[in-house]
């Protein structure tokens, strides 16, 4: 078989993962729906302002609810004592001064 | 028509084979390529989805929340403030909250307690999030003991553990009764954590806000849209260890990829002059580059991407955990919605795609200009 | 079939060390002829041939191919004219190195975009003309110099040129395949082709079948 046709074939069933992709990313976040319906509905009940992903530290666990005081905001780009803090942004209505 | 078509499938067949000339070192490239790709790809994917959950999810917070600020730092908030705020237009509900932090020492965990507004729970009940369910290697029945703020044993038992499949928000949830929050951690029952207040319409809430600040002037109001806004910036783009990182070998590979696609050895220069003299046009042998180059990005965007999809949406994003958990003891784990945004897979796709190609026609350009009697010496 | 009138060739024009490697050529070649072009090194025999296979221009002067002066015309046609009108065959032979004996034979014909089963046939075929058929699939850098050789040849009769343009043919080559050589080049002749070599090799300006050998001195025509 000539070398562009096989390319063809190799550049065709990468495209057709590339679709595939894509339309299981939109099936899926169909599927999700019910599973957001209930994470909204436990932060509406619990009243809950933000993701579980950094637990280390007060600031960090609760990103929106921390102030201009706490270390996080020394200054904006500054890198935290805190991984997390090099990964994520003070909230923005800090940065502004 | 056909005839142009043919005419470079000819071109690709030709570029195939001197790429498959050198064989291991134009894999090498095409490795490090994919995985550049692969690297970026698994980044944007992984922010933009955290980014639109983030902000479908916490759509549902609380639309004002009033902290206490004594001294520059929180402090609890006084009961009788709610009866302070009284009657402000456009406020539907208001009420205190209670929550902290709790430092496990068994585990070196920080979790997060809170009393629900929804449950009932008795004075040794507990829910816990499945994040801490895991690290605690505990199940609904086991028992968990703290020690509380005046050094006191406190026994809990797990009477149930919050969905798993809501990790993301409930990982490190700790919820108990009022009575026993209070006893726990000593706070006098005229105390809360702060208050929330509920805005129907969304155009009052920072008259609300302005008002609050207003009343109690030491209090500090926080918006729903802060916490989106917050959520939405977050891992912003210029931001980061990753990005560092990943910029310095991106750099690395800029620079071999232009050395490698720029720089015309002596033996292609040749080449050139050969295809030249038996009879291609200048513009065959720019075409024929052009394909040599879009053959290679294009193959490394397109194996980056799917193998950054799968590593995203079907392997938890394993990769960005370590970076991601940082000193944590306790992260959720979760396959991100699959929310993927085509405006930025295009972006990707551009800038991966187009810079390789055009720097390997452009030295090409040079050779393929002058004239083809040199290959005759 | 190929005049040349009072053509001139310089080399860094206008520099200090400009140089003439051609300084007023007149030539005829007619048409299904073997014209040989011999003389001492440097005396510009490849500048000549290059210029008439359109390679490169001349500095001053006219060529003439079937009475079309090919001198003025833009790089594209050029290309066309030498893609249509010649096949070279050069000293080193100039093989594309990574690609196989067939590869090599259907570069020329790439640009064509014709239908890949008929090129591959033809050029199978042509190949099978120099019992070259059991070596298609190698790749050219383990040829031997003879059949490095048949490939270019092969190579420069793909695209069924009028004209074959040959620098030097035999330099790489023993006697008895500079033999078998001109023999080929005789048997060219037969088909209706037209042939012009450069050459210093008794072996090819003395062979029988040539029509008329050209001497070149310092960039002049000798008087023969
Ligand atoms: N690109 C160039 N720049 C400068 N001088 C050149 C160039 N090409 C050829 N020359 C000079 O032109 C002269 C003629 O060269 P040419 O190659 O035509 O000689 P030749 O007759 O083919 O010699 P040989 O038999 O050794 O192949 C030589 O003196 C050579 O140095
Ligand atoms: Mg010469």
């Amino acid at each position: 078989m000539r070398l562009s046709d096989r390319l063809f074939i190799f550049i065709a069933a990468c495209l057709a993962l590339l679709v595939l992709a894509f339309v299981d990313a939109a099936v899926r976040v169909r599927l999700a729906e019910p599973a957001l319906e209930a994470r909204a509905t436990l932060v509406r009940q619990l009243e809950l302002t933000d993701l579980s992903l950094f637990t280390e530290a007060r600031y960090t666990r609760h990103l929106s609810q921390s102030d201009i005081h706490t270390a996080f905001q020394d200054h904006p780009n500054s890198f935290d004592h805190f991984p997390s803090g090099s990964l994520v942004l003070p909230p923005s209505h800090l940065r502004v001064p | 028509m056909k005839k142009l078509i043919l005419r470079q499938k000819y071109l690709i067949d030709f570029t195939l084979s001197s790429l498959k000339r050198r064989l291991a070192k134009n894999l090498g490239l095409l490795l490090v390529y994919t995985l550049i790709v692969f690297l970026l790809a698994s980044v944007m994917l992984f922010t933009h989805s955290l980014r639109r959950e983030a902000g479908i999810i916490l759509e549902s917070s609380p639309e004002i929340i009033l902290q206490r600020l004594v001294a520059g730092r929180h402090d609890l908030m006084p009961a009788e403030y709610l009866d302070r705020i009284g009657r402000i237009r456009g406020v539907t509900r208001k009420a205190g909250r209670l929550w902290g932090y709790f430092y496990d020492p068994a585990v070196q965990a920080n979790y997060t307690l809170m009393v629900p507004r929804d449950r009932d729970l008795g004075q040794q009940e507990v829910v816990i999030g499945a994040g801490i369910a895991r690290t605690r290697g505990v199940d609904v029945g086991d028992f968990l003991t703290f020690r509380s703020s005046d050094g006191r044993a406190f026994s809990f038992r797990v009477v149930d553990i919050l969905e798993a499949d809501a990790e993301l928000v409930n990982a490190d949830l700790l919820l108990v009764s009022e009575g026993t929050y209070r006893d726990f951690f000593g706070i006098p029952a005229d105390r809360f954590t702060d208050i929330v207040l509920q805005v129907r319409n969304p155009s009052e809430v920072r008259k609300v806000a302005e008002k609050l600040t207003v009343l109690l002037p030491d209090a500090r109001p926080i918006l729903r849209e802060e916490i989106l806004r917050t959520y939405d910036s977050i891992f912003s783009w210029r931001q980061g260890i990753v990005f560092v990182l990943l910029g310095g070998s991106i750099l690395a590979f800029v620079i071999f990829a232009w050395d490698k696609a720029s720089g015309l050895s002596a033996e292609e220069k040749r080449e050139i002059g050969i295809l030249k003299a038996i009879g291609w046009e200048t513009s065959d042998v720019i075409r024929m580059k052009f394909w040599e180059g879009s053959i290679v990005s294009l193959t490394a965007f397109l194996l980056g991407f799917i193998l950054a999809y799968l590593h995203v949406f079907y392997g938890q994003a394993a990769l960005f955990e370590p970076v991601l958990k940082g000193w944590a003891v306790i992260y959720p784990s979760f396959n991100p919605t699959p929310f993927v945004d085509g405006l930025q897979v295009a972006t990707l796709f551009f800038f991966t795609v187009f810079p390789y190609t055009v720097a390997t026609i452009i030295p090409i350009w040079q050779a393929s200009i002058t004239d083809p009697d040199a290959v005759m010496r | 079939m190929i005049e040349l009138d009072d053509v001139k060739k310089a080399f860094n024009q206008g520099r200090p060390n400009e140089f003439w490697a051609i300084r007023g050529v007149s030539l005829r070649v007619d048409a299904n002829r073997i014209t040989v072009l011999k003389g001492p090194s440097g005396s510009g025999k490849t500048t000549l041939l290059s210029m008439i296979g359109c390679l490169s221009r001349p500095t001053s002067g006219r060529i003439l191919l079937r009475s079309r002066i090919l001198s003025g015309l833009p790089e594209r046609f050029l290309t066309e004219i030498r893609r249509k009108t010649f096949g070279f065959i050069f000293q080193q032979f100039n093989l594309v190195k990574g690609l196989t004996v067939l590869e090599n034979v259907m570069l020329p014909a790439y640009p064509l975009g014709l239908d890949h089963q008929p090129l591959k046939e033809a050029a199978l075929k042509l190949l099978g003309q120099f019992n070259m058929e059991s070596k298609a699939d190698s790749k050219v850098e383990w040829l031997s110099g003879g059949e490095a050789q048949r490939t270019a040849i092969c190579r420069a009769l793909i695209n069924d040129p009028e004209i074959l343009i040959a620098d030097e043919p035999t330099a790489n080559l023993d006697t008895r395949l500079s033999r078998e050589f001109m023999a080929i080049i005789r048997d060219l002749k037969q088909q209706g082709k037209t042939v012009i070599v450069t050459s210093h090799d008794p072996v090819v300006f003395e062979y029988a079948g040539i029509d008329t050998v050209v001497e070149m001195r310092d960039g002049n025509l000798a008087e023969a």
